[in-house]
């Protein structure tokens, strides 16, 4: 199946224009026959961007497997907010087992249904950005390595939320966590320290690596559908804003991402077997700065006095991103 | 078919014959012999449409059987020391799922030191995780508990450990027979999962638990290992009418009818134990042994019931809780509460170091005149350990003891008895 590449620019507002499209390729959410896959009542916070995040590329999922799915969960706010026994939120089979293995219990789960001729049925596995990029690489990059049939998302929310926001090795430059608090010469996560997940992904090979951001809820769901079309090991890497860990508005966790694409701090593209293929262009570039103001955990680079070094320095990451991906033509 | 077989060869050739479904392994001496062999057969399609991953390190090869099993699959791994508490963490986390996985403890010593040869400390450190461990006395029972713990482990949605000596029995050649395909299809029914991620019946599983209700499932838990102290000499029953041959249960003994001193022991040290009570026999000493064959569950009635009325009972164990002393003593302890019969602790075979009959005859002659110290260390070197404590008496950066000990006892020259 061919996934048009949709884009929404007839409003100026960026609201969806979903109903100018034809109706194949109109957005999964926007459907009566959606799966819910992640259902209402769980207990994220107010505009947690990874439960939007999740339920719309859960949902692409399902549909793009014919709703014929196995989710395998890492420990961290998803697996949290959405499960404690007796409920769950989850409509389709979902299993958690650790913080670290979540690759590996994706892969046990690909081999078994290989071992019982099950083709029909897909995996997804899941995790934050600490069960991805910290803790679980290990199991992450052999899934990756021995291209099991597995689809991994991480939600990068840039912090250990779940354990009350502490660093991982996707927190940004200078942001506060509470084990990068702002105090002393440096104040926040440390410049220079840090990894990129996707390039680590890209290393390995395998056939699909994506970014995808919760500000264009379309382009995650073509990334999710277009990558349960192929087989082997898949990545994408979903960037979700988190209103508590943050300190932004819950009104304004679209936004928020949104200024992370738009400065280019957060690139989107697509690669296959190791090499760019596609990347969403900025249509408007912005500064940094209106990116980090929405947020408390940039607060103390706006002064006083501002720190404008620190600031040239994102903005400096945010200008390299748009030349090495090609973001502006 | 009998044959002449390595003890690592005969597991393979066993777990083939249960018909896995998944296997994930990483390698580590002196387990490597066994997942070489199953690659192998794997892939040259002697086990259908089984899938053999080489994954990147133990945890995850506990990791992708927990996936694999609870999406129904009949799953194996094999590992020892290191690798076994490098998975602890999922070690824990399969027996909460209750996921009836099988695996082989080609047991080994735990660094540091690093030591790649033998004693229990491995599969002791995780008794506790709430698999059933199993251990054998000889590459015979090691091949017949693989088969019966798979039985074991799916009836009880349960995982069990079998746990042989790493290179006494993984290393040895012995005649094993090895049963045929049909007898093991009539005596294992296909794996049929009491919870499992399918599409078209969605259930969550492994999620959190509150204080309202982890002591009851932990209850639970317990009681259904329990159930194993029934199951496991049924099993063995079974075993012993379908493949006439005979296996035992949880404990077994040897020369107790009369004996008045018992030396309990687990893996394949029983047969030198064996032949310990033998020449004791025939010096008018009414000795005899116990082997237990299930750690976990623990068989404490059963046990009780072989040792009632002993004067003497000697633990000789191949571990040691540092600070404490015996790890299978004081469960032994506990079997006889209230019996007033004195229970001996002897760490032995610690690393690898041979257990002779010569000593575990002097042993038995000690404890019996009460001079028995506690825990005792077999063979221990005394020479050696007095100048290393005096050289770190007088010297505050004294370096790595280990180090020291070596050159020391190689210098002195090794008792080989
Ligand atoms: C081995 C282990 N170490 C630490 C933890 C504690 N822990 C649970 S969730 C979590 C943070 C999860 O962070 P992330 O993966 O980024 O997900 P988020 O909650 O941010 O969505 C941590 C540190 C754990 N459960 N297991
Ligand atoms: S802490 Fe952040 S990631 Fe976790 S539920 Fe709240 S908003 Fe979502
Ligand atoms: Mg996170």
């Amino acid at each position: 199946m061919s996934t048009p590449r949709i884009k929404f620019y007839q409003t100026g507002t960026y609201t969806a224009g979903n109903r100018l499209l034809d109706e194949a390729a109109r957005t999964v959410q926007s459907r009566m026959d959606r799966m819910n896959s992640l259902n209402s009542g769980h207990r994220a916070c107010q505009g947690c961007g990874e439960a939007l995040g999740a339920r719309y590329a859960v949902d692409a999922a399902m549909r793009a497997s014919h709703n014929r799915l196995i989710a395998i969960n890492a420990t961290g706010c998803l697996e949290v907010f959405s499960s404690p026994y007796p409920e769950s939120s989850w409509q389709i089979p979902w299993m958690h087992s650790l913080f670290g293995n979540a690759p590996a219990v994706a892969s046990g789960v690909a081999a078994a249904l290989r071992a019982k001729g099950r083709g029909d049925v897909k995996v997804l596995a899941q995790g934050g950005d600490g069960a991805t990029v910290d803790i679980g690489l290990g199991c992450l990059s052999g899934m990756f390595e021995r291209n099991d049939d597995v689809l991994y998302l991480c939600y990068d929310n840039e912090a250990y939320m779940n354990t009350g926001i502490q660093r991982s090795g996707a927190t940004p430059p200078f942001a506060r966590t509470n084990t990068t608090q702002v105090v002393g010469e440096a104040p926040g996560n440390l410049l220079g320290t840090g990894k990129n997940l996707p390039r680590i992904a890209m290393a390995h090979g395998i056939p699909y690596v994506a970014t995808a951001s919760v500000a264009d809820l379309h382009d995650l769901e073509t990334k999710v559908t277009k990558a349960m079309d192929m087989q082997g090991a898949r990545y994408i890497h979903l960037h979700v804003p988190c209103p508590l860990g943050w300190g932004s508005d819950p009104a304004h966790t679209i936004r928020v991402a949104r200024m992370a694409v738009e400065s280019g701090l957060f690139p989107l593209f697509e690669a296959q077997f190791g090499t760019v293929v596609d990347r969403t262009l900025i249509r408007h570039k912005v500064p940094v700065e209106r990116y980090l103001e929405l947020q408390d955990r940039f607060k103390h680079l706006f002064g006083p006095p501002p720190n404008t070094e620190a600031i040239a320095a994102l903005q400096a990451i945010a200008d390299a991103n748009i030349v090495t991906y090609g973001l502006i033509v | 078919m009998r044959a002449q077989i390595e003890g690592s060869q005969a597991v393979a050739e066993v777990v083939v014959l249960c018909r896995p479904d998944v296997i994930a392994a990483y390698p580590i001496t002196p387990q490597t012999h066994i997942v070489e062999r199953l690659s192998r057969m794997v892939k040259q399609g002697d086990v259908g449409r089984c899938q053999f991953l080489n994954v990147e390190s133990e945890f995850a090869a506990l990791s992708a059987l927990i996936g694999a099993s609870a999406t129904g699959a009949r799953t194996y791994t094999a590992t020892t020391s290191q690798g076994l508490l490098f998975m602890a963490e999922a070690v824990y986390n399969a027996a909460g799922l209750g996921l009836p996985i099988v695996m082989t403890i080609a047991n080994r010593a735990v660094g540091a030191p690093i030591n790649i040869w033998n004693d229990h400390s491995d599969s002791m450190a995780l008794r506790d995780a709430g698999w059933i461990q199993l251990y054998a006395e000889t590459n015979q029972e090691a091949a017949d508990l693989h088969i019966q713990a798979f039985r074991l482990a799916e009836e009880l949605s349960c995982p069990v450990m079998v746990c042989m000596d790493g290179y006494i029995l993984t290393h040895a050649y012995e005649p094993v027979d090895l049963p045929d395909r049909s007898l093991v299809d009539a005596f294992l029914p296909p794996f049929s999962p009491v919870q499992v991620l399918d599409p078209s019946d969605p259930i969550s599983i492994g999620a959190m638990v509150g204080p309202e209700a982890f002591t009851e499932v932990k209850y639970l838990a317990h009681q259904q290992q329990l159930r194993a102290l029934a199951l496991v000499p049924e099993v063995a029953g079974v075993f012993e009418q379908q493949f006439q041959r005979p296996s035992r249960g949880l404990c077994s003994p040897y020369r107790m009818e009369d004996a008045d001193v018992a030396v309990i022991a687990l893996g394949s040290v029983i047969g030198t134990i064996k032949d310990t009570v033998d020449e004791l026999r025939r010096e008018g000493i009414a000795a005899g042994c116990v082997k237990i064959g299930c750690y976990r569950p623990f068989p404490t009635l059963q046990l009780r019931a072989e040792l009632e009325g002993l004067t003497c009972v000697i633990v000789v164990e191949k571990d040691l809780a540092v600070g404490m002393g015996g790890i299978v003593s004081a469960d032994v302890q506990i079997a006889l509460q209230g019996l007033h019969i004195p229970v001996h602790t002897v760490i032995a075979g610690l690393g690898g170091r041979s257990i002779s009959k010569a000593s575990l005859k002097q042993m038995i002659h000690e404890a019996r005149a009460e001079r028995l110290s506690e825990p005792h260390f077999l063979d221990l070197n005394m020479t050696a350990i007095n100048d290393e404590l005096a050289r770190r008496r007088d010297q505050r950066r004294a370096g790595p003891v280990a180090e020291h000990l070596v050159r020391a006892i190689n210098a002195i020259g090794t008792k080989v008895v």
